[in-house]
């Protein structure tokens, strides 16, 4: 493959170590945590230093070579897959925890230092960050910061957006600039609620300044079990009407229940249909008051179980389940894919029954935990792609799951990111001239188009080829639009 | 559609006559940034409330809608805007509330206007009737556009529809204050701050530190028996006249800076009066010093400052950009206004 033009550069340019190009080599990286979309990309650049992510830019621009970066490759929407005409830069080696400024209570770290890593050294002051994504013991920040990730904590501490002061990135000619500020905010344009979330199709990020918050003084688990989806739905609206901010509020339905019962103990009642697991954290003296209040709000939304973690042993038991539904499906079905929609809450009970139609008319059994707080559903649609057509078929479920979450005023992704995976429905959810917005700041960051074409902000051609003016109960959105 | 429409034909009519629009709700911050120039455009008759469902904890706002009714119908429900935006008038709108950005004493420990954005609908300089995030705490589909709108002054787009996500209030707060010097003062907000108290408002002035504790009747109670100090009565109106600026040390003509500093850093020692607020990450200074030596010193520490109110207001108001991302703010102003119709100048000139 080294008779490619850019390999030979890449080659002539960097240390022979941070260029990969046989093809053995490069098939760790033919894909992302959406393992399902494969493709090898030209090469795989690991630059050691900013100098050489600026190089191995600087040549792709001049060459009109497009590039992949890539952290941990743990996201979940195809963001990360390679392209066949363009190389991969893994930013593996930025793997160095910068500083930790207790005072300021801000972390500065590279960009693939792990999640997890970050709250592990910045446990002996007291301090975490925030923001959970339940891979967070291999995905990277960079990652995290790329996808807005979000995770089981956010419906109190906020995504990854609200938990970032600043950025380090390289524009794709090359610039290296810092957006936001050691302080609170940064004039100008909110480039870092910009950058954050765009999926690497504006800038690499080398540097990123994290805030951390006190870790709370306790925290305890309400498990609460009920008779039907429905109610524990009102459930979750009854909790937060009554002015609590659960840190963690999640609900798994029965298919779920029984997947992580036979997978490990985690002390779900068997017999329900919906259970809810509510975390309350802060103060000893706060969160003693708040258990009382949900028991009751819980009790009175008519909750057939309801058990308290009495120890931290618990409540990570409680958790466990929780945290194992996705291998506990694995065991249950050869292939699973996961939905990332969000919705009002207030509509989640009509959007779960049209889910359960869908499946039945698929055949494809579908089971929920999802972050019940803040709307962010993730049905996973069980599937065997050893079986000819069923991938497709899951995917058609998911895309008909997707637009229905569009429908009632949700959208297509809460935290995984668009990527590949959902390139299409973006047709659905944004009319030509938000695209068009879209891509011409997309222009202003890469005129060439050169940093991660072809995913989350899908072509006008594309959306066409789609056919994505779905009309939705009988109304086409924006009629005074022009159609192509 | 009606007035949408009118709005976007006012765009295009002005994209195409070259001429330029001052967009303006009720003009309670035209004192902010730049000078405003160009054919004003009212955006104080697009009002009401769209729809508000508390246990949503959502609320959808046409831009002309004043703030102070919002904040009614928010505290009716028991609910708030916790970055507890400052008015500065009664006929404040909360278009304007979300173009300016401005935040808060409750900033530091709740989040930004930003942080609190989930959707705004816009037009922008072509008259493009635009839909960005929506009404759903969590959405990564397509860039994070109206966070982007939020706080860039107008000079982006036109905000029109504004989704925002809102809090319970909380059962108690109480104000405590402690005779400490600066230096105590900033010292101590940040070890609160990096320990699970309660705190959601810390300011320092007349020698004194002010303190805000926020929670359950026995939590707050509980941390203000272990952090001390001489009890406010429960209406104090001190919070409300430091947001607004109507304390004593916000009086009088002497241009006012706002300095945004990493919290922790220690006093900062330039010619004038200060007040800190946000536990030491912004500090207000009344002083003549030149622009230059001033921002010069800000920037050593690691922070930026804003010339507030007064002073010449041709200049540069906002700290200046480097040059690469002054550059890039050029081309994102012409992604969504490639005419310059839009409130052109008011942030930083020729932008």
């Amino acid at each position: 493959m080294a008779d490619k033009p850019i390999i030979a550069v890449l080659l002539e340019r960097l240390p022979e170590r941070c260029v990969l190009h046989d093809a053995e080599d490069l098939r760790p990286y033919e894909c992302d945590g959406l393992s399902a979309y494969r493709s090898m990309p030209l090469a795989v650049v690991i630059p050691e230093n900013v100098e050489q992510a600026r190089l191995a830019l600087q040549l792709c621009a001049q060459h009109a070579v497009p590039v992949v970066a890539r952290g941990a490759g743990t996201g979940l929407s195809g963001g990360a897959l390679p392209l066949a005409d363009g190389i991969s830069l893994s930013m593996a080696r930025f793997n160095r925890i910068l500083d930790i400024d207790v005072a300021n209570r801000v972390a500065r770290v590279q960009p693939g230092v792990t999640n997890l890593s970050i709250s592990t050294a910045a446990e002996p002051h007291g301090l975490y960050y925030a923001p959970d994504p339940s891979s967070q013991i291999a995905c990277s920040i960079g990652g995290n910061v790329a996808e807005n990730a979000g995770g089981v904590h956010c419906l109190k501490y906020g995504l990854t957006t609200h938990n970032i002061q600043a950025l380090e990135i390289l524009t794709m000619d090359g610039e290296h600039m810092t957006i936001g500020s050691a302080a609170l905010d940064a004039p100008g344009f909110d480039l870092l609620a910009l950058l954050t979330g765009s999926e690497g199709l504006l800038g690499v990020i080398t540097e990123v300044t994290v805030k951390l918050l006190p870790r709370p003084e306790t925290a305890q688990v309400v498990l609460a079990a009920f008779a039907s989806v429905d109610a524990a739905g009102a459930a979750v609206t009854a909790v937060i009407a009554s002015g609590i901010i659960p840190a963690g509020l999640e609900l798994l339905d029965r298919p779920a229940i029984h997947a992580v019962e036979q997978f490990i103990d985690a002390g779900y009642p068997a017999d329900a249909t919906a259970i809810l697991l509510c975390e309350l954290d802060g103060s000893s003296v706060d969160v003693g008051v708040q258990i009382e209040h949900v028991n009751r709000v819980f009790r009175d939304a008519g909750a057939t179980e309801l058990k308290v973690s009495q120890n931290e042993a618990e409540r990570q038991r409680f958790w466990a389940g929780r945290k194992s539904a996705f291998p506990a499906m694995g065991r249950l079905s050869p292939d699973y894919y996961c939905m990332d929609g969000t919705i009002p809450r207030k509509h989640l009970a009509r959007v779960l029954n049209r889910i359960e139609t869908l499946s039945d008319e698929y055949g494809l059994p579908i089971c929920n935990v999802f972050h019940a707080g803040d709307g962010n559903l993730h049905p996973l649609i069980l599937y065997d792609a050893n079986r000819p057509g069923e991938l497709e078929r899951a995917e058609e479920l998911g895309g008909l799951i997707l637009e229905t979450c569009v429908a009632v005023g949700g959208t297509i992704t809460g935290e995984h990111g668009v990527g590949m995976e959902k390139i299409n429905q973006m047709c659905v959810q944004f009319n030509t001239a938000e695209l068009e917005q879209f891509h011409r700041v997309k222009d202003a960051f890469d005129p060439a188009g050169l940093l991660n074409p072809g995913k989350a902000i899908p072509t006008l051609h594309r959306c066409a080829e789609f056919g994505a003016m779905h009309v939705h109960e009988g109304q086409l959105p924006h009629p005074e639009l022009e159609r192509f | 559609m009606d007035e949408i429409q009118d709005f976007q034909q006012k765009v295009r009519d002005a994209a195409a006559s070259g001429t330029t629009l001052s967009i303006r709700g009720n003009a309670t911050r035209a004192f902010i940034g730049r000078a405003a120039t160009g054919e004003p455009l009212s955006v104080a008759g697009y009002r009401g409330i769209i729809d508000y469902s508390p246990s949503e904890l959502v609320i959808s706002v046409r831009a002309g809608t004043r703030l102070a009714d919002v904040e009614d119908a928010l505290a009716r429900e028991n609910q708030m805007l916790a970055f507890e935006p400052p008015a500065f008038g009664p006929t404040a709108t909360l278009g304007g509330t979300v173009a300016a950005g401005l935040s808060g004493p409750r900033r530091p420990w709740s989040g930004a206007v930003r942080d609190f954005v989930l959707g705004i609908n816009c037009i922008n300089g072509q008259g493009d009737y635009l839909r960005f995030g929506g009404q759903v705490m969590k959405n990564v589909a397509g860039y994070d556009l109206s966070r982007t709108l939020t706080g860039s002054l107008g000079t982006l787009a036109i905000l029109l529809d504004i989704h925002l996500k809102v809090l319970p209030r909380p059962e108690t707060e109480l104000t405590l204050r402690q005779a400490c010097s600066e230096a105590d003062a900033i010292e101590r907000c940040n070890r609160w701050s990096g320990r699970p108290v309660p705190l959601t408002a810390a300011c320092y002035s007349d020698d004194h530190l002010v303190v805000r504790l926020s929670g359950t009747e026995r939590g707050v109670e509980d941390a203000a028996g272990k952090l001390g100090g001489e009890r406010f009565p429960a209406d104090t109106p001190f919070w409300q006249e430091l947001k607004e600026h109507t304390l004593p040390f916000f009086s009088g003509d002497r241009p006012l800076w706002r300095l945004s500093l990493p919290p922790a850093t220690a006093p900062l020692v330039l010619g004038g009066t200060q007040l800190v607020d946000w536990g030491g990450a912004q500090r207000w200074l009344r002083s003549e010093l030149p622009a230059d030596r001033l921002r010069d010193s800000v920037a050593a520490a690691g922070g930026h400052a804003t010339l507030f109110r007064g002073g010449d207001r041709s200049a540069d108001v906002f700290h200046p950009l480097a040059p690469a991302v002054l550059a890039l703010h050029r081309r994102l102003k012409s992604a969504f206004d490639p005419h310059a119709v839009l409130n052109p100048g008011r942030m930083y000139a020729g932008l």
